[in-house]
């Protein structure tokens, strides 16, 4: 296989790779402590993707079951319905987190943030 | 033995962590007393269920009605049970240490009641994705009580905690993914079964497992994931970090063990050599960073911080051997070290509120001044470094025994040089207490008014526990029946 042909039918999967890793790199690279929570969720986002595909079926239905037919599993789905809530509630609290820490230093960078700390 | 139990002792904290918050409308300072009254009800319900362990052997209890493995399993066995009892334990125990220690505020009980039900349910459930969850809820009840502080820097730190923490649960969740894509299912007993037929050498479920050691290994501490871990435990209060250090990464180590030995299974450490000392050396490279970090800090709260790193080593190094011995070893000083660590942080609470000291040269001739307290200090103190007959020391003995029977031998060596690192240190800092030369704010009394008779007489039992436990421990080993865990 060649070119485009190695990566047909798994547009899912190279998603999957390339969110985690922008997310993960954002996360890592960026000073502004709201750009790294972004980055969290774009990591997060990579992950559901992933996993939601991994129930789906090509040409197949919703899970409501009614008679014969192809139909596409709904475990993945649940689970990241319940993915997302977690993902919504870390996102609340690191955002609140973040407006304390802003409150107390009044930057949001975290090399100033830092030296702050050290200074102390 | 199925029993209903086991879904109540996660459900009563979660309803009782609403109250406080709701009562905020009428009356502040009410959390304490609803906390006392869930936790302590809920520490009666853990005896009751690991009583009918012990009698009936294995519980289990599917959630709803649904059947397993399409429904949610929960589970108690001779791996949770001396982790469940610990949680019990210790979760009522630094309830009477924040009393007067604080944080007082409602929510501040309600974070503590949420914490304690994400910790009661990674500990039963038997499904990898609840699992999941629960390790979710565990980090956030962590974050929120780690920034009660109220100072930027309690903040801070438990932003960095959640964006390390949230990031090693998401591995976690990505290990699952693959394991579900290969197997189709997510019921701990039927994914060991079907990762059996998949195969042991296959990539996807080797890729797995990777991704859950990692994810995991961030939220147990182990070096070089543990970056997180010393700024969390000094910048939160005190009664938070005891709690904390005591019990969130002994879950996840917990975890840890769970899913390496009932979900993988020995028999996939037998088949992947590489893997496994993979496993054991992480352990091992993690017991000596540990304590050589913990060797060069200057603050008593880092330094038993990191101390945590090295334990945590030793643990999962127990769990990567994978014999009873090994296995008995880590579940012993998981409960262990979950007394010890957090005792050892309310007793540097007390120090810290009546003198004000934090660093290790503050600490200059205290345990003169408090002499209760600085009793406790070094008994438990001298238990992590592993003085028999003290607790400390049966664990590691157990895992060492366990690394030697495997043929293990360098790991034992480790265990042996982490001990002597582990002397180094706190000998240092006991010398100082007892024969250093008292500062000002040491040798005039100290000003400080919040240490009351049962914070020191909490201390002053959990020490005597680490010593009295010691001897009993072994007594343990068949009752938990950690063979029918391990399948053997």
């Amino acid at each position: 296989m060649t070119g485009i042909g190695l990566f047909a039918g798994h547009q899912y999967q190279i998603a999957f790779v390339l969110l985690v890793g922008v997310g993960l790199y954002t996360m890592i690279d960026a000073k502004n402590l709201v750009k790294k929570v972004i980055g969290l969720n774009i990591f997060q986002v990579g992950l559901f993707l992933f996993l939601v595909s991994s129930g789906y079926l090509a040409g197949a239905g919703p899970a409501i079951i009614d008679g014969e037919g192809r139909y596409v599993n709904p475990l993945p789905h649940v689970l990241i319905l319940t993915a997302i809530v977690v993902g919504v509630s870390l996102t609340a609290l690191a955002l609140a987190l973040i407006i304390r820490v802003y409150d107390e230093y009044g930057t949001l960078d975290e090399e100033h943030i830092q030296e702050v700390m050290d200074g102390d | 033995m199925t029993d209903a139990l086991l879904g109540v002792v996660i459900a009563l904290p979660v309803i009782a962590s609403v109250v406080p918050l709701v009562a905020s409308f009428w009356r502040e300072e009410i959390g304490w007393y609803v906390a006392v009254v869930a936790l302590v009800l809920n520490a009666v319900l853990i005896g009751s269920v690991v009583r009918s362990f012990v009698s009936g052997g294995i519980l289990s209890h599917e959630v709803g009605g649904v059947a397993v493995p399409y429904g949610i399993e929960l589970a108690l066995d001779g791996l949770s049970a001396p982790v469940l009892v610990v949680i019990a334990v210790v979760s009522v125990g630094t309830l009477a240490y924040t009393r007067t220690a604080g944080p007082r505020s409602n929510s501040f009980y309600s974070g503590y009641l949420l914490l304690t039900a994400g910790l009661v349910g990674v500990t039963v459930t038997a499904d990898v994705f609840n699992l999941y969850v629960f390790i979710e809820i565990t980090g956030l009840g962590a974050y929120a009580l780690i920034a009660s502080g109220g100072d930027g820097r309690s903040a801070y730190a438990a932003l960095k905690y959640l964006l390390v923490g949230t990031v090693g649960a998401s591995l976690y969740l990505i290990g699952i993914a693959y394991a579900f894509v290969a197997t189709g299912t997510l019921n701990m007993a039927d994914l060991s079964a079907r990762l059996a037929d998949v195969g042991y050498g296959d990539t996807i479920v080797l890729a797995s497992f990777a991704f859950i050691i990692a994810g995991l290994g961030v939220k147990v501490a182990l070096f070089p994931l543990h970056t997180w871990q010393p700024d969390a435990y000094s910048a939160s209060p005190y009664g938070v970090a005891g709690y904390v250090s005591a019990l969130v990464s002994t879950v996840a180590a917990y975890a840890l063990g769970r899913v390496i030995l009932t979900v993988y299974t020995p028999g996939f450490l037998t088949a992947n050599p590489v893997v496994s000392s993979g496993l054991i050396y992480f352990g091992a490279l993690s017991i000596v960073a540990g304590s050589v970090l913990a060797v060069l800090q200057t603050d008593v709260r880092r330094l038993l911080a990191y101390s945590s790193v090295s334990q945590f080593g030793l643990i999962v190094a127990g769990f990567g051997i994978g014999n009873t011995a090994s296995v008995f070893g880590s579940v012993v000083h998981l409960f262990g070290h979950a007394v010890m660590k957090g005792a050892l942080f309310l007793t540097a609470g007390i120090i810290a509120y009546r003198f004000g000291v934090t660093r290790l040269d503050e600490y200059a001739g205290v345990a003169r001044r408090v002499p209760y307290a600085g009793a406790a200090f070094a008994v438990l103190a001298l238990s992590l470094v592993g003085v028999p007959p003290a607790i400390g020391f049966v664990g590691k003995w157990y895992v060492a025994l366990g690394a030697v029977r495997a043929g293990e031998t360098a790991v034992a060596v480790v265990i042996f040089a982490s001990t002597l690192l582990t002397l180094m240190y706190v000998a240092r800092l006991l010398d100082r207490m007892y024969y250093g030369e008292a500062p000002e704010a040491v040798a005039d009394g100290g000003g400080g008014t919040r240490v009351t008779r049962g914070m020191v007489a909490l201390v002053v039992l959990a020490s005597v526990a680490v010593v009295a436990l010691g001897p009993s421990a072994s007594a343990v080993q068949e009752t938990l029946a950690l063979g029918e865990v391990l399948g053997g």
